[in-house]
């Protein structure tokens, strides 16, 4: 692989900073789809105002700063930089090498182009060939498909399979955990 | 109603942070226990570190931490350690972490005990639907005691250990109230 290909940029958009000024706001109007807070977390979903986020953000800069085991990105399209998403990997363990990784496509209208499959691409570059990691976790709700899709499109392998973890919309829910290798991701973006 | 906290062998009592301090800190001397308890580095910690993250756990994580003490009922010695921790409640789900720290103290059914226990108080006093585990690979014995409490395995997070120079797997084990409900009349049909 080349070492002055942008880690950041894909074809249509790009992993950057936090914008404290523009992207509580945006976010904020997000967090008011409850169909898309119950796809990401098993916390329960509520809506979020713009000063809480400008909080949640200084909060998830002051960790990545303190505990240097969170690296968080907003996904933004290219060329206008317009913010549509976030992606994080969490829970870093360094002497074992593994950690989370977290997305979502938060701007409705931008679902189901694919942006969430260029994203993934450039995070686990990231995580492998910058953080120097050998393994990534991806936990995602049974009722996801799409994700679990993405996921498996990507290289990861279904590794568990948390029964009935998830109560949701009156019924239960299994919690799956996939898991993808260095070795398999180099393998794969090699060919 | 029988005491609750009470089986066979052991029975679970109240943690505060000094005792608790003074047990771990004692117990973590041996590497080997804290390498089977935790995927993290292990370090020699200070009575005075260990009583400060007690503390700070058990203040932050109080509605999420139900955290005891197991003494042995024989000689009311304090034999171990067990845990809920990360209770979900909206999905009534959760992690319990159980070690028992001296080697004399292994392989007599003490945990296999307090783990009974545990899982009686989860899904009759906190009303839970699932309690969740993680054991690595390299503690077959711990693995044979959850088996023996009745839990199940529900898959394995690959090469998620690097110690003394190899990888090793995170094993996740999980049991149901309809399954735990299964065995308790299993048990009262077959005493």
């Amino acid at each position: 692989m080349d070492i002055s290909k942008s880690l950041y940029e894909g074809e249509r958009i790009c992993l950057a900073h936090i914008d404290h000024e523009k992207d509580p706001e945006i976010e904020s109007k997000w967090t008011h789809d409850a169909a898309y807070l119950r796809m990401l977390s098993p916390e329960p979903a509520r809506p979020l105002s713009a000063a809480k986020l400008k909080k949640q953000y200084e909060a998830i800069e002051k960790e990545m700063e303190e505990k240097r085991n969170l690296f968080y990105f907003t996904i933004r399209l290219r060329p206008d930089d317009r913010l549509i998403g976030f992606a994080r990997l969490d829970w870093i363990e360094w002497t074992n090498g593994n950690g989370y990784l977290r997305m979502g496509i938060g701007e409705a209208e931008e679902r189901g182009k694919g942006y969430g499959t260029e994203a993934l691409q450039l995070l686990m570059r990231y995580a492998f060939h910058e953080l120097n990691l050998h393994r990534l976790t991806a936990v995602v709700p049974e009722y996801n498909p799409v994700a679990v899709h993405i996921v498996q499109k990507a290289g990861f392998t279904e590794e568990v399979r948390r029964r009935q973890a998830l109560d949701r919309d009156g019924r239960r829910w299994d919690l799956l955990h996939f898991g993808i290798l260095r070795q398999e991701w180099q393998a794969r973006s090699e060919q | 109603m029988k005491d609750s906290f009470r089986g066979d062998l052991v029975r679970l009592s109240a943690v505060d942070a000094e005792s608790m301090a003074k047990a771990t800190v004692a117990w973590g001397r041996d590497s080997w226990y804290w390498r089977l308890m935790s995927s993290g580095i292990a370090q020699p910690y200070s009575q005075k570190a260990s009583q400060k993250y007690w503390e700070k756990v058990m203040e932050e994580d109080s509605i999420h931490l139900y955290q005891f003490v197991i003494r042995s009922l024989q000689d009311d010695r304090l034999i171990g350690e067990i845990g809920l921790d990360g209770v979900g409640w909206n999905h009534g789900d959760t992690f319990v972490g159980i070690s028992i720290g001296e080697r004399a103290d292994w392989g007599k059914g003490y945990g296999t005990d307090a783990m009974r226990i545990i899982l009686r108080y989860a899904f009759t006093e906190l009303n839970l639907q699932r309690v969740s585990l993680t054991v690595f690979d390299y503690n077959p014995r711990a693995i044979r005691s959850y088996e023996k409490a009745g839990f199940t395995l529900e898959g394995r997070a690959r090469q998620w250990i690097n110690k003394e120079g190899q990888r090793y797997d995170i094993l996740f084990m999980g049991i149901l109230k309809a399954d735990w409900l299964r065995r308790q009349q299993h048990a009262e049909t077959n005493p």
